[in-house]
């Protein structure tokens, strides 16, 4: 029986590629994002299997009735995974409230908004995997973004606190922590060595079984261990 | 005076999953617990404004996906479980839909009463039983559950409300379609007289298909129940090997008997072991060798005790035997089973019943137990019941298993097919919509006449109902 699941933020990046691999394991997969043209071409791919579900989560107000309409479309609901972010260029000395509150708002207020429904369902169904892409970035707060650091680690603390609601209930809340990704997000930073999209998203599949908070990569645990642990008086003479 | 407006819609915390009773299928509805017929009613409205349809649910005793529905409103009627009118002089009962087996027969029991027809167990409603038409070990010569209605009440989707007997024309199409063309909210039934709460119980061990066949014939005419267990793991020459019991009511009074005292199931097994935990030793040895075993072990002491020999059981001992083991089919978790029972005429029967058995030992998809009875036709429009014999099949499913078991339904459900054989609704999980055509016939058509003129709007439905598109 194939699973039933929604990917918010699935135009692109590591929602895309859930997507594409939800629908390649059997699943029915609804694809929420902004983007109706991006959404149509990737369930061209698995006719049947992705329905499209145009949506900004910025109109938080939207979800309860949309979130009612796909797990009525997809005839119920297993798992639920926010992708949604942005991380808009701030400058090393740019305090931009319209930029900030727009990353509280997609990365966090909108988490809430879908995540709470699914909370609230799968609580009561006593089943159901909440999934949230975090981010390494939550670890520490950098000089560098100072609002996206806090909207990820906030992610990762209400994604925690879900966790300890319902693991009783028989839900799997899973905090999935990537490092950079070579996504559309993080075009503008320029690095090399970022991560495949198509293994964040094979991973974060993989980590579904179980509740908990994980980075992609091994190396990771080792060095955001170290990092976490730096005293704040070194850590703000870091060049990170 | 107009009828009190529906509430307020709010699905949102009305949630719940459902599976059917082997756990295999389950999917998430939205819970109604109604405790009238107006209230059933608000419940067509509230379904209209959202655009959602029906599941009727009973007590959830439907082995497959007949008892759940994916994003429907679930109506369930164990609050409707009045008892409305009981007369022991003449042995009618009127009860609503959410009233069980167990309600029934406790009520009228000390009267000298017992319900004609029981399933294995007694925890299933009314209303459920008539949607699905149980028989019992008896059907052979009592018929299904059905034929002792004589006063039946059913809502319609557009709330009109029918009370019709067996004289007038929906009766047969209401009763045995699974709740899909209106709400059974009540009935009345005529019980059994009875002397004593025991019965006279012989037992045998036929060691083949034709042992099993001929005594079967030879109780079929003198009998009041028929069961015979099926040992699926025998080969060879002793393929069909088993244990038979036939029954008899007895018409000497005994008056102690007609107590639920002494028909309530003991709670421990020879005093010692709680039943509650006994699941859980089954669980190590539910996979294909520890069942192999069990089925060896109960045909040696099948043929070692009491063979040959008749003994008394209480009536609820004898035809409850699904609760003698509290949550016994947790024993099959995570992944369920299935039961699979097909109807064939009795001239196919052996047939059809060893090439079943022969497909499963092919397959390496051995049934752990295997269950076959006796039956007579009858006129309900989707009647399963044939003049021969049903077996029923136990299939664990596992992730890894679920493909081939599902051929192989498929292959079996073939062979009764070209037998001219029938299935089941309360314990089909494989069926395809052609399998239904070639079953049903005309019938099926009468019942989408049926369907458009009595649930225009396609409220009612269930999983079985779309996976095998009839509503």
């Amino acid at each position: 029986m194939g699973k039933k699941a929604i990917v918010i933020g699935a135009s692109s990046g590591i929602g895309r590629e859930l997507v594409l691999q939800l629908a390649r394991d059997g699943a029915t997969v609804a694809a929420v994002a902004r983007r109706t043209d991006r959404l149509n071409e990737i369930a061209a791919q698995y006719p049947g299997k992705i329905l499209v579900f145009t949506h900004d989560v910025l109109n938080n107000q939207e979800v309860p009735g949309l979130f009612a309409e796909i797990a009525k479309t997809l005839g119920g609901l297993d798992m639920v995974i926010y992708n949604s972010g942005v991380m808009p260029e701030v400058g090393p000395s740019e305090f931009n409230f319209d930029k900030d509150k727009l990353m509280v708002d997609v990365n966090v207020l909108g988490a809430i908004a879908w995540l709470n429904e699914a909370a609230n369902r799968f609580a009561q169904v006593k089943a159901g995997t909440i999934i949230g892409i975090g981010s390494v970035a939550g670890d520490r707060g950098r000089a560098g973004q100072p609002v996206y650091n806090m909207s990820k680690a906030a992610l990762a603390s209400y994604l925690e606190s879900l966790r300890n609601r319902l693991h009783k209930l028989g839900v799997k809340v899973v905090t999935i922590k990537p490092g950079p990704t070579a996504t559309e997000m993080t075009e503008h930073l320029k690095m090399r060595g970022m991560m495949d999209p198509a293994k964040v998203a094979q991973i974060t599949l993989r980590k579904a079984g179980k509740s908990g908070e994980y980075y992609v990569k091994f190396s990771h645990h080792l060095i955001f261990a170290i990092i976490r642990r730096i005293p704040s008086l070194i850590f703000r003479r870091l060049p990170l | 005076m107009s009828p009190p407006s529906p509430p307020a819609l709010n699905l949102r915390d009305r949630v719940v999953r459902v599976s059917g009773f082997g756990m295999v299928s389950n999917s998430d509805g939205y819970l109604f617990r109604p405790t009238s017929v107006a209230e059933i009613v608000q419940i067509f409205e509230l379904a209209r404004q959202a655009g959602r349809q029906i599941l009727l649910r009973g007590a959830g005793r439907t082995y497959g996906d007949g008892n759940i529905g994916a994003e429907c409103l679930l109506v369930e009627f164990s609050r409707m479980n009045r008892i409305l009118s009981w007369d022991p002089a003449t042995g009618l009962i009127d009860c609503e839909a959410g009233v069980t087996i167990e309600d029934l027969w406790r009520h009228i029991l000390e009267d000298g009463y017992w319900p004609p027809v029981v399933s294995g167990t007694m925890t299933p409603q009314l209303g459920g039983a008539l949607g699905m038409n149980i028989h019992g070990k008896n059907n052979y010569c009592t018929g299904t559950l059905g034929e002792q209605v004589v006063e039946l009440r059913v809502l319609l989707t557009n709330g009109e409300m029918l009370t019709l007997t067996p004289q007038d024309d929906y009766f047969h199409d209401f009763i045995s379609t699974a709740g899909l063309l209106g709400v059974i909210v009540g009935a009345k039934l005529r019980m059994k007289r009875i002397d004593s709460g025991d019965l006279r119980v012989f037992a045998n061990t036929p060691r083949n298909w034709d042992e099993q066949i001929a005594t079967f014939e030879r109780f079929e005419h003198e009998s009041d129940y028929m069961v015979s267990w099926i040992d699926c793991f025998a080969r060879g020459d002793q393929a069909g090997r088993g244990q038979f019991h036939a029954a008899w009511y007895i018409h000497e009074r005994f008056e102690a008997s007609l107590r639920p005292d002494h028909q309530d199931l003991p709670d421990t097994i020879m005093g010692l072991v709680p039943k509650s935990v006994v699941w859980r030793f089954l669980k190590p040895l539910n996979n294909r060798f520890g069942m192999r075993f069990l089925n060896w072990a109960k045909d040696f002491a099948g043929k070692t005790l009491g063979n040959e020999k008749i003994h008394h059981q209480s009536l609820v001992g004898f035809s409850f035997l699904l609760d003698y083991v509290p949550n016994w089919r947790r024993a099959y978790l995570p992944g369920g089973f299935i039961q699979y029972q097909s109807f064939v005429p009795k001239e196919h029967a052996k047939r059809v019943f060893s090439r079943q058995v022969e497909l499963q030992q092919e397959a390496g998809l051995v049934s752990f137990l295997g269950v076959m009875k006796r039956h007579r036709p009858d006129n309900f429009l989707f009647s399963h019941a044939v003049d021969g014999y049903s077996m029923a099949l136990d299939f664990k499913v596992t992730k890894r298993n679920w493909k081939r078991l599902e051929a192989l339904c498929h292959q079996m459900n073939e062979l009764v097919l070209e037998a001219g054989g029938k299935f089941y609704f309360a314990k089909d999980s494989t069926l395809r919509p052609q399998d239904v055509r070639r079953w049903l016939g005309s019938n099926l058509d009468r019942f989408f006449a049926l369907k458009s003129n009595l649930d225009p709007d396609n409220l009612l439905t269930s999983d079985l109902a779309r996976r095998l598109k009839l509503g």
